[in-house]
């Protein structure tokens, strides 16, 4: 039998329902809407005008290189930084699961960096990869130039792929070894029994059953990376040498609060929301498909 | 019965705080861009106002840096939630000035009943505030120019005792420090303010068209056909001599810090940093600064002021106005601008706060010595069209172009035309843009 509780009135469901539609439409359908209609004008920055545009701001985007290039060197950050992350978070707690010496340790320090605020390690890593002070000072006396992320912009691509995977390492840390541990014990020990070395039980049975935890860290990666890098950038490279670190975020920053373009960043922000919006639609249908949930 | 007595109190008591309320100063908020020991210093002005009399009081908070300064303002404004005053840096003047959320300075004061000699600001320091008849619109306040810095200590080690006056002795000059072993003879940046700007006002040539766009929102950028492009190809053969170097606070030092520990022995930076210099350098560095020096034949003229002004916005009450006339007349007073430049390594704005700083021996004290060369390069010349300032929309979007720029171009990454043409280009697409936010309106 059916045995599901309901609400006998529609209202009271409604009225449980309402702070968090209002949470939802005021800091998001609001903004959002705020955006769409400034994307389709050019928008005062003081007020007192508002002229009507139509698709000028995002042909303006769109035929702008450096905007692609903004797109490009994302595209690289994520990759860069979701596999960073989501490789080193792996392989520690597949350390962690096995219990070597030591672990418990290891466990809660590796978790600590995801309380950090983004602007708090970005201080921490400017300071440590500065070349003239940081610990590259020495080998920059070596070889000068080894380490310039103020000049060179692959090394401050790196510099910020470091920084921005160091936290999200410790989010995907805690996953990943939550996963492991509601694998159960009696598989593994078996196929102990078996004779299988750790990285063959590793490879058959773990990964497998950790497939649904990998495909979620990579959408939430994937997403976060695209909008969550602005704290790191802003207080490590501000997007330099040249712009060689301004992504899309830091672009939308830049245009609207800066230079107060709220029009053209506006327009960014929309792609880049459309953009979130179709990558994660790949993610589920075309990755989804090869994970089994049971 | 209760009740009843309750209310009647309550009544009773909201009457007198309302009373009480009456005789309180009328509070005013002034939101500033400066943050640290200069961010304090706007403070103690503030102070000292509040000191003065007892009809006003003035509250300066710092919002963290001169971006966010104007940022908040707009958000505020458009909230209806603006302070009175708000520091606006030279960059953000033409956003503002388009706009109908300020009161010109001219009417505030009239309105209020100041009369103020307008004829007594420099006009190299007002025209950059005021419109194309000269009418200002806000208040200059911390204000400033580029100084050429240079280490005596170690010019006396080449046999030389003053400034260079052209770029041809800064490179002779810095020739002779490598070969006398100074591994950094002079310390650059991507700063176009100085590189950039000031560079082109005492050489007599235009950024833009249209008297840098004092004539109209229509102006193009032209410094892709001026003497900039010979400079930029100068300073870039210096950086790669080893002569000039580029230091940047992500390197560890910026050009300040890098002047005052002795490392590099010439730079180029705002007079603001001359007390600076003067507090963090080792107490037996000597050294001394100069104007910037020009290119060898070219007559000077007058350099272009820096730092920010005073706004007041639209929208407060007429006790508000009057507080906010009150402490503009306060600040402009010769007493404050000697308090002001003391604290602070800012210049007087006015005639009669320069001879009062003069009176007063302020320039003879040898901390202070050499600021008085700030305003002497201001006025160098009469100011001309192209050295009355920048009037330029998204203007903040065009430095940051020339410093992408000049950072891709001193990394070797792309020649010096080459990267100059590319940053004109896209500098003038974000005029052409501006001027299309702003279709209908005319620059006055």
């Amino acid at each position: 039998m059916d045995r599901r509780a309901v609400y006998k009135t529609a209202w009271i469901g409604g009225l449980l329902l309402a702070p968090q539609l209002l949470l939802v439409f005021t800091f998001f359908y609001w903004p959002t809407g705020a955006a769409l209609f400034w994307a389709f004008t050019l928008e005062r920055p003081w007020g007192g005008g508002n002229e009507f545009a139509g698709l000028d701001n995002f042909r303006m985007v769109f035929s702008d290189t450096a905007y692609w290039g903004a797109v490009w060197r994302s595209m690289v950050f994520a990759l860069g930084s979701t596999a960073l992350a989501m490789g080193l978070a792996l392989l520690f707690a597949l350390f962690c699961d096995r219990q070597l010496r030591g672990y418990k340790a290891y466990q809660t320090m590796l978790i600590w960096p995801y309380a950090v605020a983004a602007p708090a390690a970005g201080v921490a890593f400017r300071f440590l990869f500065a070349p003239e002070a940081g610990v590259f000072a020495a080998l920059n006396k070596i070889h000068p130039d080894f380490w310039n992320p103020s000049v060179n912009g692959f090394h401050a691509m790196i510099l910020i792929v470091v920084a921005y995977s160091w936290k999200y390492l410790a989010y995907n840390f805690i996953f990943f070894l939550a996963a492991l541990q509601s694998i159960p014990r009696a598989l593994i020990e078996a196929s102990a029994m078996d004779g299988s070395g750790p990285l063959r039980r590793m490879w058959d049975i773990q990964l497998p059953l950790l497939a649904p935890t990998m495909f979620f860290l990579l959408v939430i990666n994937i997403t976060d990376s695209f909008v969550d890098s602005f704290g790191i950038i802003d207080l490590t490279t501000h997007g330099g040498p040249s712009k060689a670190t301004t992504l899309m975020v830091y672009k939308i920053y830049f245009d609207g609060f800066k230079g107060l373009d709220y029009s053209g960043a506006a327009a960014q922000s929309i792609v880049l929301m459309l953009l979130v919006m179709a990558l994660t639609f790949v993610q589920f249908r075309f990755i989804e498909r090869r994970v089994h949930y049971r | 019965m209760n009740r009843f007595l309750l209310t009647g109190a309550t009544a009773l008591a909201l009457l007198c705080s309302g009373a009480a309320q009456a005789q309180q100063r009328i509070k005013i908020e002034l939101w500033q861009g400066l943050t640290g020991d200069l961010g304090s210093a706007v403070e103690e002005v503030c102070q000292r106002f509040n000191d003065s009399q007892k009809e006003f009081e003035i509250s300066c908070p710092t919002q963290g840096s001169y971006d966010s300064a104007v940022q908040n303002a707009i958000a505020a404004f458009r909230a209806k939630k603006q302070p009175t005053i708000v520091q606006v840096f030279d960059a953000g003047t033409l956003d503002l000035m388009l706009s109908e959320a300020f009161v010109p300075a001219r009417k505030l004061m009239e309105e209020n009943g100041y009369k103020i000699d307008w004829t007594n600001y420099f006009p190299g320091i007002a025209n950059y505030y005021a419109n194309s008849k000269g009418e200002l619109y806000s208040f200059p306040f911390n204000s400033s120019s580029a100084l050429f810095y240079w280490n005596k200590d170690a010019f006396a080690k080449i046999g030389k005792t003053e400034a260079p006056k052209t770029w041809q002795e800064v490179e002779a000059f810095a020739r002779a420090l490598k070969s006398a072993g100074y591994e950094c003879p002079m310390a650059i940046n991507y700063d176009t303010w100085t590189l950039l700007e000031q560079f082109s006002a005492i050489h007599g040539e235009p950024i833009a068209t249209k008297d840098n766009g004092y004539g109209g929102l229509d102006a193009e950028l032209v410094i892709n056909k001026t003497k900039f492009v010979d400079y930029i190809k100068f300073m870039k053969k210096g950086l790669d001599e080893g002569l000039f170097k580029i230091k940047l606070p992500e390197t560890g030092a910026n050009i300040v810090q890098a002047f005052a520990s002795g490392e590099c022995q010439m730079t180029m930076t705002s007079v603001a940093d001359h007390g600076t210099v003067g507090k963090t350098a080792k107490p037996e560095m000597k050294w001394s600064v100069a104007m910037l020096p020009v290119m060898e034949g070219t007559k000077r003229l007058n350099s272009l002021v820096g730092g920010a002004s005073l706004w007041v916005l639209n929208g407060k009450s007429k006790d508000e106005y009057r507080a906010a006339a009150a402490f503009l007349n306060f600040i402009a007073k010769p007493e404050s601008e000697l308090f002001w430049s003391t604290r602070t390594g800012y210049i007087p704005v006015t005639k009669t706060g320069f001879q009062h700083l003069k009176e007063q021996g302020f320039y003879d004290k040898p901390q202070y010595k050499g600021r008085e060369i700030a305003l002497e390069s201001l006025t160098a010349s009469e100011v001309t069209p192209v050295s009355r300032g920048i009037r330029l929309g998204g203007f903040i979007q065009i430095r940051k172009e020339m410093r992408d720029a000049l950072s891709d171009i001193f990394a070797g990454k792309v020649s010096v035309e080459d990267g100059i043409n590319a940053a004109v280009e896209r500098s003038n697409a974000v005029l052409r843009r501006f001027e299309k936010t702003y279709a209908g309106k005319q620059l006055l």
